[in-house]
């Protein structure tokens, strides 16, 4: 059989969406960056919204996600992109604002920025991405870092006595009044692409309707920082990641949802 | 004649920002300049035009509240005293790098560190020599009059546009907290008719991504951009600004801006009745620096006086313009403590005419 008699309209399966460029991928093989960028660029194709979506760029691995993103986008200073999807947001309500961010720009320089717009309830975006990890910089320890993980500044593994503890964030801006839908998803398996494809549909509809912010931590692997081969951290990431940040729904429609914050809260949920 | 008011610096500033037809103000709170904030509140400036007006929980926040709204293309401003600006430091690199245009308002106390909140000078060297990381310049204005305050606005909105470049106003607590009559211009409308190809409003079908970004990897490239921005600044000499006070017939000269130069036309005066003749160079832009105009002058007198509220920043300015043909002294109160008229004419008695 010919190529050409496969490369047809009937026998595709999958297309890239035109939101992507052809730009090659400046991420390692096997991160989690590539897929994130597919899903909401999928969404935005899908809901129409090319021509009224801005986006902003952080400071780390997807610094450049405008190379790869085919929409008007503002690079940000290191975690300020809060503030700069504020400032867009207010003077142009109607267009739709959405930030990318790691967990170094979002956890630990832009905690302010953050918790300030997540209370604000800003109608926007927030798409976290939590390798546990600086990954551009070469691997140094992050805000998300686990407890005995190793990274290039915690060499012996993250020591909480000395280095204190890893911040859950997520579950932070769950119980502020300000945010819409909280939600931590990963994109290792179809299964858990096409729930974060759904999660990040929800969250611009929620913008659609203006119901207030939502925030989609995606919890990812960095092979190289971790020092892993692709395969090896996914699995380390179900292993050790999952049992800490674990998956799912915390906050829907301003209602949270999720047993453990309930519990905090004191709300039986048995 | 426009409407007349007894105001605040401060107020006029926040007054003409809405009859400037600003799009947006974000800003934090810090003495001497929070009645800007509170008068934008106060006014319903949201209610007057539909300008924004959001109070951010830093000065960081703010700054890069304007990056985002400017970066869309609107006409977006704020405002601090200094210690904020020290904050909004690495925003306004940002914006010089990523060329936004954008008004921020420095209303000046005295440092180092927390220093007072008392008026002071000593901001000239961050204003005008970049004050963030990185080869660049901001397009400075120092008012010395409420009136200043309020035209200024307008003025540095204009000339933020024209350039694609932060425009600056560099006050100081004096200008900000004295009340003057001012006569406020129209209100304008809030439509933005600028060239709108490079804003970030939304890829449209007809056109490619738009990207407002500061980042360039490649160091070549990164240096054709420096080249485009230093020959931009350039350009921007072309808008010096200065005013001339009984210099026709002057054998000595002060240099003076803000409210340092109030306090010097006081100065000339005495020393006019002592029966020397003195001028006065008030310098309007800090960058560009009135380095022509001053050499020129320079060609009359047999020295000069630099007069800020600070240890000295802007003679150097004023020795690199007359390049070392005339002597030239610095005399100012710093730390937040205002010179009188007599201690200048003393200092400049002393340092110039005697020394």
């Amino acid at each position: 059989m010919d190529i050409k008699d496969i490369i047809k309209p009937e026998n595709l399966v999958y297309k890239r969406t035109p939101l992507l460029t052809s730009n090659t991928l400046s991420y390692c093989p096997g991160c989690g960056h590539g897929t994130t960028h597919r899903v909401i660029m999928e969404v935005i194709e899908e809901m129409g919204i090319q021509a009224d979506t801005i986006g902003i760029a952080p400071v780390g691995c997807s610094v450049l996600a405008y190379d790869f993103m085919d929409i008007d986008m503002v690079q940000a200073a290191h975690g300020r992109a809060p503030a700069v999807a504020t400032g867009i947001k207010r003077t142009w309500p109607e267009k739709f604002v959405f930030s990318y961010q790691g967990d170094g720009d979002l956890a630990a320089i832009g905690t302010s920025e953050t918790i300030h717009c997540c209370n604000r309830g800003e109608s926007i975006v927030i798409i976290f991405i939590n390798n546990g990890i600086y990954g551009m910089t070469g691997g140094q320890m992050a805000p998300t870092t686990l407890v005995g993980m190793k990274s290039s500044t915690s060499p012996y593994g993250r020591d909480v006595a000395f280095m204190g503890n890893p911040l859950k964030i997520t579950e932070l801006v769950a119980q502020l009044p300000g945010t819409c839908f909280v939600t931590r998803q990963a994109v290792h398996t179809p299964a858990a692409v096409r729930k974060t494809k759904k999660a990040v549909r929800m969250a611009f509809e929620n913008q659609k309707a203006n119901k207030g912010l939502s925030f989609i931590e995606v919890v990812s692997n960095c092979n190289s920082g971790w020092k892993m081969t692709p395969v090896a951290a996914n699995k380390w990431m179900e292993e050790n990641m999952f049992p800490f940040y674990p998956l799912g729904d915390m906050k829907v429609d301003g209602r949270i949802v999720s047993k453990e914050l309930l519990s905090l809260a004191g709300v039986k949920t048995e | 004649m426009g409407e007349l008011q007894l105001m605040k610096g401060n107020e006029a500033i926040a007054e003409a920002a809405i009859r400037a037809g600003c799009d947006a103000y974000f800003g934090y709170p810090i003495t001497p300049q929070s009645e800007v904030l509170e008068y934008l509140m106060s006014e319903k400036a949201y209610e007057r035009t539909g300008m924004v007006v959001l109070q951010a929980e830093s000065e960081l926040a703010a700054i890069n509240m304007v990056y985002g709204a400017a970066s869309t293309g609107k006409r977006v401003m704020t405002s601090s005293s200094s210690p904020g600006i020290s904050l909004k430091q690495e925003g306004i690199s940002y914006m010089a790098g990523a060329e936004l245009p954008c008004l921020i308002v420095n209303v000046v106390r005295g440092g180092p560190g927390l220093g007072t909140i008392q008026p002071s000078q000593a901001d000239y060297f961050q204003s005008t020599k970049g004050g963030g990381h990185g080869d660049y310049r901001l397009l400075v204005l120092a008012p010395a009059s409420v009136q200043e305050m309020s035209d200024f606005v307008k003025l540095a909105f204009d000339l933020a546009f024209k350039y694609r470049n932060p425009a600056l106003i560099l006050s100081d607590g004096v200008i900000g907290q004295m009340m003057e009559k001012v006569e406020l211009f129209e209100q304008q409308p809030r439509a933005t008719t600028f060239d709108q190809s490079w804003v970030t409003t939304g890829k449209t079908p007809n056109r490619e991504r738009n990207i407002i970004t500061s980042l360039n990897l490649d160091p070549v490239l990164q240096e054709q951009h420096n080249h485009h921005l230093q020959e931009k600044y350039e350009r921007m000499k072309a808008e010096v600004r200065f005013e001339r006070y009984h210099c026709d017939d002057a054998e000595y000269l002060m240099v003076a801006y803000g409210s340092s130069a109030r306090i010097c036309q006081k100065a000339v005066l005495l020393a006019r009745e002592k029966g020397i003749r003195v001028g006065l160079l008030r310098p309007i832009t800090l960058y560009p620096f009135p380095s022509e105009p001053l050499l020129e002058l320079s060609k009359q007198v047999k020295g000069i006086l630099s007069v800020e509220m600070s240890a000295g920043q802007m003679i150097e300015d004023v020795r690199l313009a007359v390049h070392d043909t005339v002597k030239v002294e610095h005399y100012g109160r710093y730390g937040g403590v205002i010179h009188s008229p007599e201690e200048v004419l003393d200092a400049f008695m002393k340092k110039i005419v005697g020394g």
